[in-house]
């Protein structure tokens, strides 16, 4: 028994709106393969009276919080929300995955959510010279957890930092003080520790008299920009900052690029903020490159599965994967580059084309790493 | 002379809605006891024939000059009451009614507070009514002609009606061509009637009428005057004509939902998703897809309707009865086609509507609930990608063809045309009709009338019924030849007015004006409607509106709030006593 009082939770979350029409369910890109069915879901929630009993509903932690089911209600219902805020009864009780436990441990303790030092935050600098924010400067740049200790996504990182430094862009860092922005702790239901994070982090920020701030990541991108409260701080992601100082010249490239490139529009980009232009401006702006578009791109971007604390969790059905399925959308086109702009994406579509053996064909790429390659 | 109020209080029963609940003889009893009041009297229906008769006798017998009922809302039976005084021969405007049903009876409990506060309602009534002046009520001529805005179905069956009783009538369309979004309609529900058929003959009468004048290509720019006789400025390229009308009909018609506003359905991306509206075009062409007959179509309902998202929160009430007409017509017309439908709720509410949708079934179109999350492409093919919410499972279904149930959406323009005829909008952003029930076709504005789909989405017979109704309606001002205006209207202490015109600022009908010579405000009695803005902005307290003085209102407060008869209680206890 996993009881939750449904009644209260249909009024906080809005569930009496829904009129069943199975948008959120038609479009989830988990509902083909797994028990979850948003729709079903909340029909249960809403004709259980007092109690429904969470027992046995392991779909709930298939969900990539992708944003696909509230994007298309009508009725502005948001299921992906009610699916986080039931995960929550689970950790409530400590009944969650062992590695979701340990991610959520080590967020704790480390300030990020993969068992690694804090004090080793900052080594992906190595051999280059980056301004700390201590020293003050316009932007803060908030480099977030995967990009700073993934051996693969510290090129990301590195690539963005040269990018930017060559632009004459003014920003800093926070070094080993910056800390995990809590998004995945926050969409694995633990909601308790992602208060404290969110009161942390400001309190950082607010002593650095940080004002404007660009991210790595999307998910720490939509973190600081919706799940943060609204403190008077701008937040982009860095395909926006870049997007913008091409405009102004400050960014431009010289190395033509000739390669067809497809770009993965990464949910929480694109989906969850309406950031789907600038990504494809820098793109654009790369002298040689191609930009083919896959049938689902922006909106209809098909998920990679690793959001919603998916990296920490092989879900229901492990067997076959939206990542892969993305690939051979990506291959489709004929384009030989992959791109997107997500530490999550990256990896999870990268691991995809290993997979498929399509490592002769197709290469994933993020924008700055492109972007880098043509400076 | 000093003038001594008589008032005569009677309290309605209202059979049992008031006195169920409010102890009616206590509170005539109380009321002989007001300043003023002569007799007090309480009966079970005061608008029945032997109410009305209670109130007359007691005129004639009693020499009474002002009258208070206390029963429900002045909407319901205030033209009621007037008529009754003013039959007796008192001037209507000395009667005041206290609403003792819709403000007391019907939203407390029975007990002593509720008998006190319909005690306080009435003593409010009668200090207003001790203050209240006979007013005239003048009558204006009225310019024996109609403006009717927009030549779709519903400017076009009302222009041969208003003209059929012998008036004249401008049209005026802004397109080149009359006949509006019917025109592009190929068939009907639920007859399967050509539209055609049905709209030509009634554009060939509107053009022969002798008494209809149809501007095709003009536009209304300028809007003034009042009921009975409108100033209205229409221009046509670069002409600009001016007519004077007494009523005006608004016709302005909707638009379709652009389908483009919900990209995860891929319309103009995919030459295989199309819009109902393009399906009729495709009918009346024959139903081909990049040249070749569609094997499989799916249709989709709801797009652009009951859709909070995109803030069109209403049903469009006609895309379920399109979309069952133009299914059977794929099945009809291409036998060895598979057609689908996919909707949330199939709404067939009209005359032979359900019937039309069992055939619909009955004619093989399948019917799945659930509304498609998106398009995507597969080879040659679309695909739908929803779920069939009574299977519960997610679905995919390859269509060649794909139609989009749009909805009817508020034009763009009508914000615009709302400012220049100063009309209301709904929440859903149509015009808004002055009544739901019982004046569905007139608008806030005297001699202003609304038909067809700028009130709301209508499929083509009711479009017709309201049309009918609102020539009916704007006919009675032009018939009779005279309109009232009411005497409630705003008036200027010259010698307080500085000219400011902060009123004139508020005035949502163009009533006040700086005059000339004086130096000071004067208002258009004809136009105002009595709402009292100016006199609430006036900084100087020079304004007044009749029949709503300030020495009333003032009259009407000090009653509630320390009349010295009656005690205000203190808290909801059954303590309490009425002191008489």
């Amino acid at each position: 028994m996993l009881q939750i009082d449904s009644r209260q939770f249909v009024q906080e979350h809005g569930l009496l709106a829904c009129i069943q029409c199975g948008k959120c369910t038609g479009g989830c890109p988990m509902a083909i393969k797994t028990r979850l069915n948003p729709r079903s879901l909340i029909y249960r929630l809403l004709i259980s009276g007092n109690g429904f009993d969470l027992e046995g509903r392991e779909e709930l932690w298939d969900c990539t919080t992708c944003a696909t089911c509230f994007s298309r209600c009508p009725k502005l219902v948001n299921p992906m929300e009610a699916v986080i805020a039931l995960r929550g009864a689970f950790v409530e009780k400590g009944r969650v995955h062992p590695n979701v436990k340990t991610a959520l441990e080590s967020t704790f303790r480390h300030g990020n959510p993969l068992t690694m030092p804090r004090e080793d935050r900052a080594a992906w600098v190595g051999d280059m010279v980056v301004k700390s924010i201590e020293q003050g400067a316009e932007y803060l740049y908030y480099v977030g957890c995967t990009p700073s200790y993934d051996p693969r996504v510290q090129g990301v990182t590195r690539a963005i930092v040269s990018l930017l430094q060559g632009s004459g862009l003014d920003f800093g860092i926070l070094g080993a003080q910056e800390n995990c922005c809590g998004s995945e702790v926050r969409r694995l239901g633990e909601l308790g520790l992602f208060e404290m994070m969110v009161e942390e982090n400001q309190e950082t920020l607010k002593s650095l008299g940080v004002t404007r701030m660009f991210t790595t990541s999307p998910h720490c991108f939509n973190a600081f920009k919706n799940d943060y409260p609204k403190n008077g701080f701008q937040v982009q992601h860095y395909t926006q900052v870049m997007a913008g100082l091409l405009e102004t010249r400050s960014l431009s490239f010289s190395k033509p690029f000739e390669k067809s490139v497809t770009y993965h529009d990464p949910c929480y980009l694109g989906k969850h903020n309406g950031v789907f232009d600038e990504p494809r401006k820098v793109l654009k702006g790369i002298p040689g490159l191609t930009l083919v578009e896959m049938d689902r791109s922006r909106e209809k971007s098909l998920c990679c599965e690793g959001g919603g604390g998916r990296m920490w969790l092989e879900g229901t059905n492990p067997g076959t994967r939206l990542a892969q399925m993305r690939v051979k959308e990506a291959l489709e086109t004929g384009a030989q580059v992959l791109a997107t702009a997500c530490p999550f994406c990256l990896l999870t579509l990268e691991e995809a084309v290993k997979h498929l053996n399509a490592e002769g064909q197709m290469r994933v790429m993020d924008i700055a790493e492109i972007a880098l390659q043509a400076l | 002379m000093v003038f001594t109020p008589r008032v005569g209080v009677y309290i309605c029963h209202c059979g049992i809605n008031i006195a169920a609940t409010v102890d009616v003889a206590a509170v005539a009893k109380f009321a002989v006891g007001l300043p003023g009041v002569v007799v007090a009297r309480h009966y079970t229906y005061m608008c029945s024939d032997p109410g009305q008769v209670l109130i007359k006798n007691d005129i004639a017998e009693l020499n009474l000059n002002r009258v208070v009922v206390a029963s429900c809302s002045p909407l319901m039976h205030e033209p009621t009451f007037r008529a009754t005084v003013a039959d007796a021969g008192l001037n209507p405007y000395c009667y005041e009614m206290a609403n003792i049903r819709e403000q007391c009876s019907w939203v407390h409990p029975g007990g002593p507070n509720t008998t006190l506060k319909a005690m306080q309602l009435v003593a409010s009534a009668v200090a207003k009514a001790t203050h209240l002046e006979p007013l005239e009520v003048r009558q204006v001529p009225v310019t024996p002609a109609a403006l009717v805005i927009g030549g779709g179905f519903a400017g076009l069956q009302a222009s041969l009606d208003i003209a059929e009783a012998g008036f004249q009538v401008t049209l005026v369309e802004r397109s080149s061509q009359l006949g509006g979004h019917a025109a592009q309609l190929y068939r009907t529900f639920p007859t399967l009637e050509s539209v055609v058929d049905l709209l030509n003959p009634v554009i060939c009468q509107v053009k022969e009428h002798p008494r209809i004048a149809a501007m095709t290509e003009a536009e209304v720019i300028e809007v003034g005057g009042y009921v009975g006789n409108f100033k209205v400025k229409v221009r046509r390229g670069e002409e600009v004509a001016e007519l004077l009308v007494g009523a005006i009909l608004v016709a302005t018609g909707y638009e379709v939902f652009d389908a483009r506003r919900k990209p995860e359905l891929g319309y103009g991306v995919y030459p295989q998703v199309i819009t109902t509206l393009d399906f009729e075009r495709l009918a009346a062409e024959g139903i081909q897809v990049n040249g070749r007959q569609p094997k499989r179509v799916v249709f989709i309902q709801c797009v652009g309707s009951r859709d909070q998202s995109l803030g069109n929160p209403y049903c469009s009430r006609v895309c379920c009865m399109v979309t069952a007409k133009q299914a059977r017509l794929v099945r009809q017309t291409l036998p060895e086609s598979e057609v689908s439908v996919f909707y949330i709720d199939v709404r067939a509410f009209g005359k032979n509507f359900e019937e039309f949708y069992d055939l619909t079934r009955e004619e093989g179109v399948i019917y799945r609930r659930g509304n498609p999350s998106e398009i995507i492409k597969r080879g040659e093919r679309v695909v739908v990608r929803a779920e069939d919410t009574l299977l519960g499972e997610p679905v995919e279904v390859e269509a060649d063809l794909v139609v989009l149930a749009v909805g009817m959406t508020p034009r763009a323009d009508t914000g615009a045309v709302a400012g220049l005829l100063k009309l209301a909008r709904s929440a859903d952003g149509f015009f808004l009709e002055a009544h739901p029930k019982l004046r569905p076709v007139d608008t806030a504005m005297a001699g202003l009338f609304l038909a067809g789909c700028c009130q709301g989405p209508k499929d083509i017979s009711e479009t017709i019924s309201q049309a009918r109704a609102a020539a009916s309606a704007a006919l009675i001002p032009l018939m009779r030849g005279q309109v009232p205006v009411e005497a409630a209207t705003s008036y200027v202490d010259e010698e307080l007015c500085a000219g400011c015109g902060q009123c004139a600022q508020m005035c949502a009908f163009s009533a006040l004006a700086l005059h000339p010579l004086r130096g000071v405000m004067t208002v258009n009695p004809v136009l105002c409607q009595g709402c009292g803005a100016c006199a609430a902005a006036c900084p100087s307290g020079a304004i007044n509106v009749h029949h709503f003085t300030f020495e009333q209102f003032i009259a009407q407060i000090d009653a509630l709030v320390d009349g010295e008869f009656l005690p205000m209680p203190v808290s909801i206890s059954e303590d309490v006593i009425v002191k008489v």
